[in-house]
């Protein structure tokens, strides 16, 4: 079954992905605390628990601290708006998604870092302690981190000689080799290190601590409740998802539709739900067995992602 | 060129209108004596950047035996168009602003003859003329920074610093022109036909002169010493001034002597220009992210920015001298479109960094809080000049960035060695730089304008005038036209940046409402991805409005505590505490922690004082021996000088023994 319009199909692929990140997002959460529970012999929580949660929390009211202004309302929007656009234009199940033209590499990093400015600035709002606490551990990672992702994603655009996203997917596809080049091996590293220190993942941050010395993400939003607080959930978890999903078509990227059938479209869904789970029980492996770093060695790691980055245009550079 | 005439005459008056009219009308004549001024100029340089023809004047009526020569091509309208659209809203912000030292004689005609010669030094075009009104530039706008200084005694240090760096940069500058002069007349026409005739090192001498100057003008790294102690020091309005378009014409002094005048030159003039713009992109970034004092802050940023300005001239240079002219352009079109930018958002913030310090009567962001509830339609504008500066899409801050980027990227083809290791540099520069810049800022909104307020001023504070928010406002305008619809003014730009370029490139951006680089793969629609950002958070307002579930103002979380006290938030410098440990090692912080012991026992603390401060390290390894030096030698110099006049009579007697000896 072929749609032959290309703007239908876009749109209709760009819903598809919305939806599969809006849904898969938790779910990849919860198959990564079922694999930690597994390795730690617990039973654990299901794996749509999050899911569940969220269901919960959109019915109940939103408390907001009378200290606090606009931004702590419009904050959660703006994280939830800016990744949900940036799921729309990413090539997730297809080379063709809605406003293809414009999903440029640095527009998606720009989009994610204007959610986490937003969630930084509602950290700060209400004017506790935690608060600014949370605010300014993430901001610091997030400042740190950049560098690493900028340059990776600059190795990525040196070797396709465009920064255009889907340009990018459509000509791995089209020349396999380019998958196993040291480049892509070494922006790989750089760019796993860097999704783990954005989406707050062990051993950057600990997603399950609610205690001050270690929270980090969990501090910033500590203000947040009901509807609210699943808003800011839900878009922390897409953040994840579309992050995951990104590396994975970007390293990976076969099964990604190229024609305009619908069909490819389920296939891809299919490929992709898989090759990001595979991805998430590695990085919920990882976290089983590492402990979380020290705030101050945090830095070293992402110090030692930027190299692995600089090392990928550097070669790159070399090996033309 | 008459209109640009009649704009500069215009300005002229109304420096002399400042002398003479009375108090109460003063602000308002002279302000719109130099609105109407910059609006004929205005209009002066957009017809030569929609044209592109190059217009001149000459008169030898002002200068005796030089002239005065004006000539507007588009790289010198770009700056002009560029100034005084600053110059309207700084002159609208003036008349709110002014109810102080401002309104004075003096002071007023000073920053009308520093907006005059603002206008006038891009439009310059022979050494004489250039230097008139580079001098007459720098000297305005020393005395405007002391202009406060009954109030703010360090002005006098800062407009000291000033003086000296200035007037050090201009004379580099002078002796570079005169050594491409030499052979030639005067006049930039001149200079150009005659420039290739010079021998390599003469060119490449002159140009690091003229490099030594314009980059000091520019806040560039090791020259910026004055750049973070004049720009806070000035009235706000003079502040937006400097801070947005006087550090941009040595952008302009660059690109006129390098590009433009000695047409081109060797890869390795421009390879000192990225590591100047480097060093000043990451000095600036770490700074601003230490800083507590807003304008300061603001002061370092523009260091920050103009350094991935120079990064990107020089790219945009080094690509040229290896051949590849279209690529060349392109990263240069992004470096100036950064540049107007820049102006309009950090004329914007400045604006903005008055309005507040009107408001709360301090610019200490360890003092203030809350001001978005106190202050909002101020609180708004900045925030607008903040999204574009820390590049959120479809502001200015991104599209430029967006373009420099692919500048470089485009660039990484095929090249020598030399070229990719400078664009790998650029590259990495503009990455670190990004995340700082980001930290810098979320730190002023969410200190200054969010939370509880941390001193009674900020309690306290209320709005300002309203034209002082027009001002700011107009302003805005570019920061969000630039990003939605950047396309607008791509074919001036173009223009402006082909002067010295090879002409027969085809050119690299297509012309549309976004951006996209013609046979080079990459393209933005910033009004697309907003109309889209737009209709994903009105679906979710929709959504959430479905559950009509209002929301329910609370307290905050107190951890259990009694109250919560706007001391118990984070401050500026503990936000930015994390990031001044792990770059300890480059910004040198001296903290000092004093604790006082309870009587009973030593493991209770009575009082603690913790007091952090990140000095200038290049000041402090790089200038001070040389301040010292010079001290000591002034000293030792006035043993000779002890006032006796037999003395003096016997030191004039050797010198014409000297004399006459040498001459025999």
């Amino acid at each position: 079954m072929n749609i032959n319009s290309p703007l239908a199909y876009a749109i209709v692929a760009s819903l598809l992905q919305v939806v599969v990140i809006a849904l898969g997002g938790p779910l990849l959460l919860g198959l990564m605390a079922k694999v930690r529970a597994r390795a730690e012999e617990r039973v654990g929580a299901p794996i749509h628990q999050p899911l569940r949660d969220l269901r919960k929390l959109f019915t109940k009211e939103s408390l907001r601290a009378r200290h606090s202004s606009a931004v702590l309302a419009i904050a959660p929007l703006v994280i939830l708006g800016s990744t949900t656009l940036a799921v729309v234009i990413s090539p997730l199940v297809t080379t063709h998604p809605l406003l293809r033209s414009s999903s440029d590499l640095f527009v998606i990093v720009y989009l994610l870092l204007t959610g986490s400015i937003a969630v930084a600035l509602a950290g700060l709002d209400a004017g506790t302690a935690f608060g600014g606490m949370g605010s300014s551990r993430a901001i610091t990672i997030g400042a740190l981190a950049e560098p690493a992702l900028l340059v990776a994603v600059i190795a990525l655009s040196i070797q396709a000689h465009t920064s255009n996203l889907p340009a990018i997917v459509a000509a791995t596809i089209a020349h396999p080799v380019w998958a196993a080049t040291p480049l892509r091996l070494l922006a790989l590293a750089a760019l796993v290190i860097v999704v783990i220190a954005e989406t707050g993942r062990l051993p950057v941050d600990n997603p399950h601590s609610h205690l001050e010395l270690t929270m980090i993400h969990e501090a910033m939003i500590l203000e947040y409740a009901g509807s609210d607080l699943a808003l800011v959930t839900l878009g922390a978890a897409m953040r994840l998802g579309v992050l995951c999903a990104l590396l994975v078509n970007l390293f990976v990227p076969w099964g990604v539709a190229t024609g305009s059938s619908l069909l490819g479209l389920l296939v891809a869904v299919l490929f992709l739900a898989l090759k990001t789970s595979v991805l998430a029980v590695a990085v919920a492996l990882i976290e089983v067995h590492s402990a979380k770093l020290r705030l101050f060695r945090v830095p070293e790691l992402l110090a030692g992602g930027f190299v692995l980055a600089v090392l990928a245009v550097v070669t790159g550079l070399v090996t033309r | 060129m008459t209109l640009f005439l009649a704009g500069l005459g215009t300005c002229a008056l109304a420096v002399v209108a400042a002398l003479v009219i009375s108090l109460e009308r003063r602000t308002i004549i002279v302000a719109l004596l130099g609105s109407l001024g910059c609006g004929l100029a205005f209009v002066a340089a957009t017809r030569v950047l929609m044209s592109g023809r190059v217009e001149t004047f000459h008169t030898s009526m002002v200068l005796p035996l030089m002239g005065v020569n004006f000539a507007l091509d588009p790289l010198g309208a770009l700056f002009v168009a560029m100034t005084s659209f600053v110059g309207v809203a700084t002159l609208l912000y003036v008349v709110g602003y002014a109810k102080d030292e401002l309104r004075s004689r003096s002071a007023l005609s000073l920053l009308l003859l520093f907006l005059l010669s603002l206008l006038a030094v891009p439009a310059a075009s022979s050494v004489a003329t250039l230097m008139l009104f580079w001098e007459l530039m720098a000297l305005s706008s020393m005395l405007l920074i002391m202009v406060e200084q009954r109030r703010h005694a360090e002005s006098r240090v800062a407009a000291q610093w000033y003086g000296a760096m200035t007037q050090f940069g201009a004379a580099s500058i002078l002796l570079g022109l005169l050594l491409l002069s030499l052979k030639s007349g005067q006049t930039f026409h001149d200079i150009r036909s005659h420039a290739a005739a010079l021998s390599p090192t003469v060119r490449s001498f002159a140009f690091m002169l003229t490099l030594i100057g314009f980059a000091s003008k520019a806040g560039a790294v090791p020259f910026h010493v004055w750049l973070p102690k004049a720009h806070p020091e000035a009235p706000s309005p003079v502040s937006a001034l400097m801070s947005s378009v006087m550090v941009a014409m040595g952008v302009y002094g660059i690109v006129r002597v390098g590009n433009d005048l000695l047409g081109g030159g060797s890869l390795w003039w421009w390879i000192v220009v990225v590591a100047l713009g480097v060093a000043s992109a990451l000095f600036g970034s770490l700074h601003a992210v230490t800083s507590v004092d807003l304008k300061r802050l603001l002061a370092y940023s523009t260091i920050d920015i103009l350094g991935l300005v120079l990064m990107g001239v020089g790219c945009a240079g080094a690509l040229a001298a290896t051949g590849d002219q279209g690529t060349a352009r392109l990263a240069l079109v992004g470096a100036l479109l950064l540049v107007v930018s820049h102006a309009a958002f950090k004329g914007c913030l400045f604006l903005g960094a008055g309005a507040i310090e009107r408001a709360t009567g301090t610019r200490n962001l360890d003092q203030l809080g809350g001001l978005i509830r106190r202050i909002p339609i101020t609180t708004a504008l900045f925030v607008v000049g903040v999204m574009s500066i820390v590049a959120v899409p479809a502001f200015s801050g991104f599209s430029s960035e967006w373009l420099l980027l692919q500048g470089l990227l485009h660039g990484f083809v095929d090249h020598s060695t030399p070229t990719l290791m400078v664009l790998l540099v650029g590259v990495v520069a503009l990455a670190l730089t990004g995340g700082l810049t980001a930290v810098a800022f979320v730190k002023v909104v969410g200190i200054g304008f969010l939370g509880q307020p941390r001193t009674p001023g900020a309690a306290s504070a209320h709005e300002v005038s309203p034209l002082m928010h027009v001002a700011m406002g107009l302003l805005c305008l570019p920061c969000v036209v630039l990003g939605v619809a950047p396309g607008l003014v791509i074919p001036s730009l173009t223009r402006a940046a082909q002067t010295g370029l090879s002409r027969s490139v085809a050119r690299p951006i297509k012309t549309g409402i976004g951006l996209s680089l013609g046979h080079l793969q990459g393209t933005i629609e910033p009004m697309l991805l907003l109309a889209g950002f737009f209709a994903v958070i009105a679906l979710i307002v929709a959504a959430k409005s479905l559950l009509r579930r209002p929301a329910r103002k609370v307290e905050a979380w107190r951890g259990g505590g009694d109250s919560l006290t706007p001391r118990m938030q984070y401050t500026a410098t503990s936000y930015a505490e994390p990031l001044q440990r792990v770059f300890a090692d480059v910004l040198r912080p001296q903290v000092d922690v004093e604790v006082t012991h309870a009587v009973e026992s030593r493991y209770y603390e009575q009082s603690l004082s913790y007091e952090s401060r990140v000095d200038d390290a290049v000041e402090r390894l790089a200038y001070q021996p040389v301040i010292h030096a010079m001290t000591r030698a002034g000293i030792a110099a006035r043993r000779v000088q002890n006032g006796s006049v037999h003395r003096y009579l016997a030191f004039g007697f050797i010198a014409l023994i000297i004399v006459v000896v040498v001459l025999a």
